[in-house]
C-alpha cells in the first residue's frame, strides 16, 4: 500500500481572525487531489470547526491531515484545558465560550456535533490540564 | 439563477464579484457561523448581519454561491481585499434578512 499522503499544520492560538487558515490550505490541496466535493466539503468543515476549537479553547494546537486510500483521517491535538465531561460538549448547544468569542458568530455549541455530523468516526481523548486529541475520519468507499 | 441574477435586483449591491455565473441552488440565512456550518448546503446564498473575517472561511468552506450581508453591513477594506483573493461573491443589501429572502424566493 503506497504511503498515506500527509499534511501537517500548526493551528496558532493567539490570532483568531486566521483561524481557518489550515482548513482552507486542506480543501486546496484535497480539490488538487480530485477528490470529490462533498467529501471536500465534509472534511474541511469538520476540520474548520476543531481548528476554532483549538483557538477558542486549547491557545492553538496542531492539526494533521492524513489521505488514506480508503479514508481522509484529521487529528487534532492541543495542550489545552481538556474536556471535564465529553458527553454535554457534544450536545448541540452546549458552549462554554465567552462572550466576545459569541459576538463574533462562534460559541453556538455546534461545533463538536458538527465534526461529528460530518465525520464517518470520531475519538475524543481528553484528559483535564493535560489537553484533547481528537481524531475523525471521512469514508472514501 | 446566477449571483448575476441576483444583482438585477435593484436592491442588491456588488461588494465583490469573483464569479457571477456561479449558478445559486437555494437560500440559507444563519449569523452563528457554526449553525451555518452545519446547515448551509453548496450553492446556497448565504444571507447575514456578520461582517467578521471569519465569513469568508465560512462560505469557503461550505461552498456558498455568494455572501448576502443584510441590513447595509459593510466590510472593512482589508476583508474586501481578503474576499477577492479568495474568489469569493459578496452582496449587499439595505433591508433586513427576512425582506432579502423575500426577494430573492421571488427570482429563484
Amino acid at each position: 500500500m503506497p504511503e498515506a499522503l500527509s499534511f501537517k499544520f500548526d493551528v496558532d492560538g493567539e490570532d483568531f481572525t486566521c483561524a481557518g487558515q489550515a482548513s482552507v490550505i486542506v480543501k486546496k490541496n484535497l480539490r488538487q487531489l480530485g477528490l470529490p466535493p462533498e467529501i471536500i466539503r465534509r472534511v474541511s468543515i469538520a476540520m474548520y470547526e476543531g481548528e476554532i476549537n483549538m483557538v477558542i479553547h486549547a491557545g492553538g494546537g496542531k492539526a494533521e491531515v492524513n489521505v488514506y486510500e480508503d479514508c481522509i483521517e484529521i487529528v487534532l491535538i492541543d495542550n489545552g484545558p481538556g474536556i471535564k465531561d465529553i458527553e454535554q460538549a457534544m450536545q448541540e448547544g452546549f458552549s462554554t465560550a465567552t462572550d466576545t468569542i459569541r459576538s463574533l458568530g462562534f460559541g453556538a455549541g455546534m461545533g463538536l456535533p458538527n465534526m461529528k455530523r460530518y465525520t464517518d468516526y470520531m475519538d475524543i481523548k481528553s484528559q483535564v490540564g493535560v489537553g484533547t486529541t481528537i481524531t475523525m475520519k471521512v469514508n472514501l468507499t | 439563477m446566477t449571483v448575476n441574477d441576483i444583482l438585477k435586483v435593484n436592491d442588491f449591491k456588488s461588494v465583490v464579484l469573483s464569479d457571477g455565473d456561479r449558478e445559486v441552488s437555494g437560500v440559507y440565512i444563519g449569523d452563528l457561523l457554526s449553525w451555518v456550518m452545519g446547515k448551509a448546503n453548496s450553492g446556497d446564498a448565504w444571507i447575514t448581519i456578520m461582517s467578521n473575517v471569519n465569513i469568508l472561511a465560512v462560505a469557503s468552506l461550505t461552498d456558498c454561491a455568494c455572501i448576502i450581508l443584510s441590513e447595509g453591513v459593510t466590510l472593512s477594506d482589508e476583508i474586501i481585499a481578503t474576499a477577492k483573493e479568495k474568489g469569493i461573491n459578496v452582496l449587499s443589501f439595505a433591508k433586513s434578512s427576512f425582506d432579502a429572502a423575500i426577494c430573492l424566493n421571488a427570482i429563484i
